[in-house]
């Protein structure tokens, strides 16, 4: 494992809408500060928009971690539930169990985990039906 | 074209930042569905959309977009034009269709 900058850690809550974002946004204004290229800031952004969207969406609660190192920032999410029956289901574009009253917010297009795959050097998903999903994901600087 | 032009030229207000909108417009793209925007939004952009909730805005400051546009007579609450403000968002907002908000951007030399 490579030298530790810094490790952030947000909470999410289910169901917050107004809130949601905003981990996303701390997190884009420590790279930044950090002074990471704004590509890989851009791809970071995306990571963990759609990250921090799915914790208020689908989860029931979780946490965002950023974590910086001197060669990658990995970002990852952590969840109390309920959990993924089918990942490569919930991975394929177009795929989404959004309601639609979330659908009609703009959500709900399928698009999130192939975005955060895209745009992630590395990319892990753990997940079971009644336990909670787990996500980490690597940017190489 | 710079934002203050395209909300001349579509007959827009402008909602929030009016301190940004002295800024140039690199692009433009019209979709609502966030996570699409998410995955194709650039810094300098012009997004048209008439979804009208916070997460509009978080989109838009994640990207560094230099406008949203709100086509159709569509009006943000408060609170979504008090996030924009904060975050230094400049949110149009017009009568006329996103089409014809669309051409007017390509008319004004958007490519
Ligand atoms: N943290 C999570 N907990 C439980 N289920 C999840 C979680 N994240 C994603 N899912 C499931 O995976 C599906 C696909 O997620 P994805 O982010 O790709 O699309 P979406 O959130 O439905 O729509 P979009 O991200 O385009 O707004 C979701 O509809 C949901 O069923
Ligand atoms: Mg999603």
């Amino acid at each position: 494992m490579s030298e530790q900058i810094l490790t952030e850690v947000f909470e999410v809550e289910a169901g917050d809408f107004v809130a949601a974002g905003a981990a996303s946004a701390q997190i884009k204004r420590i790279l930044k500060q950090l002074s990471v290229n704004s590509d890989l800031i851009r791809r970071a952004a995306i990571i963990s928009y759609e990250a921090e969207l799915n914790l208020v969406i689908h989860s029931l609660g979780g946490k965002l971690i950023l974590r910086v190192m001197k060669d990658r920032v990995v970002i990852s999410t952590e969840d109390v539930g309920p959990g993924i029956a089918d990942i490569s289901l919930a991975l394929k574009e177009g795929w989404s169990t959004a309601s639609d009253d979330i659908r009609s917010m703009g959500f709900g297009a399928g698009m999130g985990l192939p975005n955060i795959k895209r745009n992630a050097d590395d990319f892990e998903i753990r997940s079971a039906a009644g336990s909670g999903t787990t996500i980490v994901t690597t940017i190489y600087l | 074209m710079t934002v203050e032009e395209l909300a001349l030229a579509v007959g827009g207000e402008i909602l929030t930042a009016p301190e940004n909108a002295g800024r140039t417009i690199g692009s433009a793209m019209t979709c609502d569905l966030l996570s699409w925007v998410m995955a194709r939004g650039k810094a300098d952009m012009a997004w048209v959309t008439v979804q009208t909730n916070i997460n509009v805005v978080a989109v838009a400051a994640l990207h560094d977009m230099a406008c949203v546009v709100i086509p159709e007579g569509m009006r943000p609450d408060a609170p979504v034009t008090e996030k924009a403000a904060e975050e230094g968002v400049v949110l149009i907002r017009t009568d006329a269709s996103a089409y014809s908000v669309c051409c007017t951007l390509h008319t004004g030399g958007v490519a």
